[in-house]
């Protein structure tokens, strides 16, 4: 047996073309190109929203306008021509199917190849799907699962209709309109999202999940997701992404708020496989995130992300611990290839007496990406008795890419305990050596290797997730190493 | 009119007040301009977000300082590292002073900056290291626009110098608030050796402000062993920029101890040009008060095969505020690094606050970098265990404290500075016990 070099699997990850690239052409109801005041009516009224979201909307919009793009971030890239661009985009006449088959075929066979038909889902362990496809949601199921339960899932232009006095209530209070530019522009033209509300003492008895695609050529979507868990709940929530292949860059700036009530717990999980641009470092998606959330007392939020694609990354999940005894949590395997960007991280605003955070951060870099992590741990002088530990591990393959690590931390109170470590290292030729002598060839060891580094973020994910999660890896850096 | 403005439009009288060559003189020029451009940095920069600059540039500080003053050796012996035999060079408000100074020109060149810019017999020096460590940052420049005084050491190849040199710096002031910008600048060439012990002191009331630039060149197998003491008095800032480059195989280390003044920023920066190289960066910081203590390092990783080792102990009492911001870059070339750096602090007050940011910016692949940070407090059960054997409360606080760091003072070299160090963790921790025991 000839030796499978790192040359060849580099040579072999080069001609790899993204797997889940493909589009669909669906008729598609497409506003013209540009951003005013109109368009932000427009859009809303495209909803049939009434008029304090309009004005929610239009009050965001007129901040936006004065701000200027953040370029803190470690990433490089052509800013995106926000007048370019198409603010909304909804697969043409919405479908309101009682049954699968009635669905636009063209639709199912998109979700086939993503590997998510409807049919295997309502098999699979009872997944309650909230299908996005370009920003307006057209299937859900399990919906009367969940109605039972007093528990309120649907897309939140829905949920801007019918259950006003909630979303009016939570809308914008952890992620405000001005937070930030990309929060502003989400604030102003988000297009659709999800809105789940579990009530009171209520435990989620499925894992509620959303599918996000980015389709029409051309079109931004901003998403927007509000998560309300009330007093003693529990909700497992997962999201996961791919987008088809194209040249143009395309932006995905999403605002995503979790409201944890008292002694409720939130468990946030993303996989997230955008188009990260070919080998040459041209096109993939641009994803600029802003997520939140806010916990009470004795609540509890955990954030788990997959990120492996987009071509910049720019995404910072975040705890404010506002109620005593509350904890946060954060784990995230960032993997960047070929000419990928990520900054990527958390922050965890202790405020509360007795508050805890957890930050476990993998990054792994290969071919000429760079991966940042950018945490803020931050111990207000009122946060009695906080704890944070922070571990970020960084794993370079090839002398090409790079790894870099901004932790800020901010202590103001004496009890405050805070420990942070952060490694960078390499795949061991030893280990390689090891996995080849007892018969696992390298590029499996390889997989092995990188699986063993990520263990500790991929048990955290639900088990359905972590299959995909696992194979995404696989993929994102199969032949990429040596 | 405000200090920028003041220190630019004085800048023409000084270049005319001193005699110097042109390439000096060209340098200045230079750097007179990119201060001019950048001025005083703003909390807006991502270096300085946590130290702010503003208070203190509010004074009208007397740029030039006008008259000598004299000091009895007596009164400033207790600032001195008096019990070993050491070179000294010593300056008053910005001036030489002969009387208390112990110079030398045997086998080595330790003196005066402003003896080095104006001999011909340094020119060559002056020209191959005068400026080229120093980054074009807006204080470095601001200093080397006024660079005029400051001690100026130049060990050949193949010596040991024979003794410590110790550097220390007096502020009077007593016509009125003073800024003082010393300019080191120190040669240490191939195979040679030496012993720095650098002061800021301060014996007025009336407000100081020091903007110094220390420049250090470790050629070949150079070992440069460095130690800053900094226990200045309150109304006293101190602006340190320190910039050390190394060749191969070289050894430099740096141990600063922190133990206030009004404001102090460290920025210490070291660049590894040549293979094999050690550089050691560690620090102590022990604050009370209002006192507030800034440690910005750069390692900067070149070549391949080299080592870094950071270690910094911080104590925080009372409103003080530490900061300390360290960054790590290895280029692409540098394979086989090992950087290691290191950030505990302890909170002793509520009213204390740490911000600390250690970064790792990494480009090459084979290497082994890693930095850790702690904010913590003292083991109750090793308190407990320690008063229930009879010792006071206090003083079980303070031998925890030094315990803590011990770390960074066990690598000190020269006995009498531990000693000394150790004094003043004691005075500091307001216990008396002589930690040596």
């Amino acid at each position: 047996m000839s030796k499978y070099t790192e040359d060849d699997l580099r040579e072999e990850l080069k001609t790899k073309e993204y797997e889940y690239g493909f589009y669909t052409d669906i008729e598609s109801d497409t506003f013209p190109n540009g951003l005013n005041e109109d368009i932000v009516r427009a859009i809303s009224q495209k909803k049939e929203e009434p008029q304090w979201m309009t004005d929610w909307r239009l009050e965001a919009f007129r901040v936006w306008k004065d701000m200027v793009e953040p370029e803190w971030a470690n990433v490089h890239y052509e800013k995106p021509d926000f007048q370019g661009i198409s603010y909304y985009s909804a697969p043409n006449s919405k479908p309101k199917y009682d049954s699968i088959d009635e669905v636009d075929p063209e639709l199912l066979a998109t979700f086939e190849k993503l590997g998510i038909s409807l049919d295997e889902q309502k098999k699979l362990a009872g997944v309650a799907m909230d299908v996005v496809v370009d920003s307006v949601s057209v299937a859900t199921t399990f919906k009367k699962t969940l109605g039972e339960k007093g528990i309120i899932f649907m897309s939140i232009s829905e949920a801007i209709k019918e259950h006003p006095e909630l979303v009016k209530k939570y809308l914008g209070t952890v992620v405000p309109q001005k937070d930030n530019f990309y929060a502003a522009l989400n604030s102003a033209v988000f297009s659709d999202g999800s809105f789940c509300y579990i009530p009171k003492g209520v435990k989620c008895p499925m894992e509620l999940s959303t599918y996000f695609r980015i389709n029409q050529a051309g079109t931004g979507q901003f998403e927007r997701t509000l998560v309300i868990a009330d007093e003693g709940s529990y909700v497992s929530y997962l999201e996961g992404c791919t987008a088809p292949s194209r040249d143009e860059n395309q932006l995905h700036a999403a605002v995503v708020e979790l409201i944890a009530l008292d002694d409720a717990e939130i468990k946030y999980s993303t996989v997230q496989n955008w188009y990260p641009g070919n080998a040459e470092g041209k096109g993939g998606v641009f994803n600029f995130v802003t997520k939140r959330g806010i916990c009470e007392k004795n609540a509890k939020i955990s954030w788990t992300q997959v990120e492996t694609g987009s071509a910049v990354t720019w995404k910072y999940p975040s705890c404010v611990l506002k109620g005593d005894n509350s904890v946060g949590e954060f784990y995230s395997i960032a993997v960047t290839n070929n000419y990928q960007q990520a900054d990527t991280g958390t922050k965890m605003i202790h405020l509360g007496k007795n508050t805890k955070s957890t930050i476990i951060s993998k990054g792994i870099s290969a071919g000429k990406s760079q991966n940042s992590y950018r945490g803020l741990v931050q111990v207000s002088s009122r946060a009695e008795n906080a704890r944070n530990f922070s571990q970020c591990d960084s794993l370079l393959m090839g002398n090409e890419c790079g790894a870099h690590t901004f932790p800020y931390i901010e202590a103001k109170n004496k009890s405050a305990k805070i420990e942070h470590e952060a490694t960078t290292s390499k795949i061991g030729e030893d280990q390689i050596f090891y996995c080849n002598q007892r018969g696992i060839d390298t590029e499996k060891a390889i997989a092995l290797i990188v699986n063993g580094f990520s263990k500790e973020v991929l048990n955290k994910l639900p088990m359905e997730f972590a299959v995909e999660a696992q194979k995404l890896l696989e993929i994102s850096l199969e032949g990429s190493v040596g | 009119m405000d200090l920028k403005e003041k220190l630019v439009s004085s800048f023409l009288a000084f270049e005319n007040s001193v005699d110097i060559d042109s390439y000096v003189h060209d340098v200045r020029s230079e750097a007179i301009k990119v201060f001019e451009e950048k001025g005083f940095p703003s909390k807006k920069e991502e270096a300085w977000k946590y130290t702010s600059l503003n208070k203190i540039l509010k004074v009208d500080y007397s740029v030039f300082p006008k008259q000598e003053n004299a000091l009895d050796y007596k009164d400033v012996k207790q600032y001195f590292i008096h019990d070993i035999d050491t070179y000294k060079i010593i300056f008053i408000d910005g001036k030489y002073s002969s009387h208390l100074s112990e110079t030398t020109h045997d086998g080595i060149d330790v003196c005066l900056m402003s003896a080095a810019l104006n001999k011909p017999k340094y020119r060559l020096v002056i020209e191959n290291y005068f400026n080229k460590a120093a980054s074009k940052e807006s204080l470095a420049s601001l200093n080397t626009a006024f660079a005029s005084e400051g001690a100026y050491i130049h060990i050949p190849k193949n010596k040991i110098a024979d003794k410590p040199i110790q550097v220390i710096h007096f502020s009077t002031g007593n016509e009125s608030a003073s800024l003082l910008q010393p300019r080191n600048l120190i040669v240490v060439e191939e195979n040679s050796h030496v012993q720095i012990i650098e002061r800021h002191q301060s014996l007025t009331n009336n407000a100081v402000l020091t903007n110094s630039v220390t420049e250090i060149f470790a050629r070949k197998r150079a070992i440069v062993d460095y130690y800053k003491i900094q226990n200045d008095t309150a109304n006293a800032s101190l602006i340190d920029n320190t910039f050390i480059k190394q060749q191969r195989e070289s050894i430099a280390s740096v141990h600063t101890f922190a133990f206030g003044g009004k404001l102090t920023r460290n920025n210490l920066n070291y660049y590894q040009e040549g293979e094999r190289i050690d550089s050691i960066l560690k620090g102590v910081t022990i604050l009370g008060d209002k006192q507030h203590v800034d440690h910005n390092t750069l390692v900067h990783h070149i070549e391949p095969n080299c080592e870094s080792h950071q270690d910094y102990k911080g104590i925080f009492g009372d409103q003080s505020t530490g900061v300390f911001n360290g960054k790590i870059i290895v280029e692409k070339e540098a394979q086989k690094t090992n950087a290691f750096q290191s950030n505990n602090n302890i909170l002793v007050s509520d009213k204390a606050s740490i911000n600390t940011k250690p970064q790792l910016e990494i480009f090459a692949d084979d290497v082994k970098c890693s930095h850790g940070c702690t904010i913590g407090q003292l083991d109750e059960s090793a308190l407990f265990y320690m008063q229930s054997r009879g010792i006071p409360k206090k003083e079980a606080k303070a031998l925890l404290m030094y315990a803590f760091s011990n770390n960074v003072l066990s690598s000190v070299k020269i006995p009498e500075i531990k000693q000394r160090i150790n004094k003043i963790i004691a005075n500091k921790l307001g216990v008396d016990i002589g930690f040596d025991l």
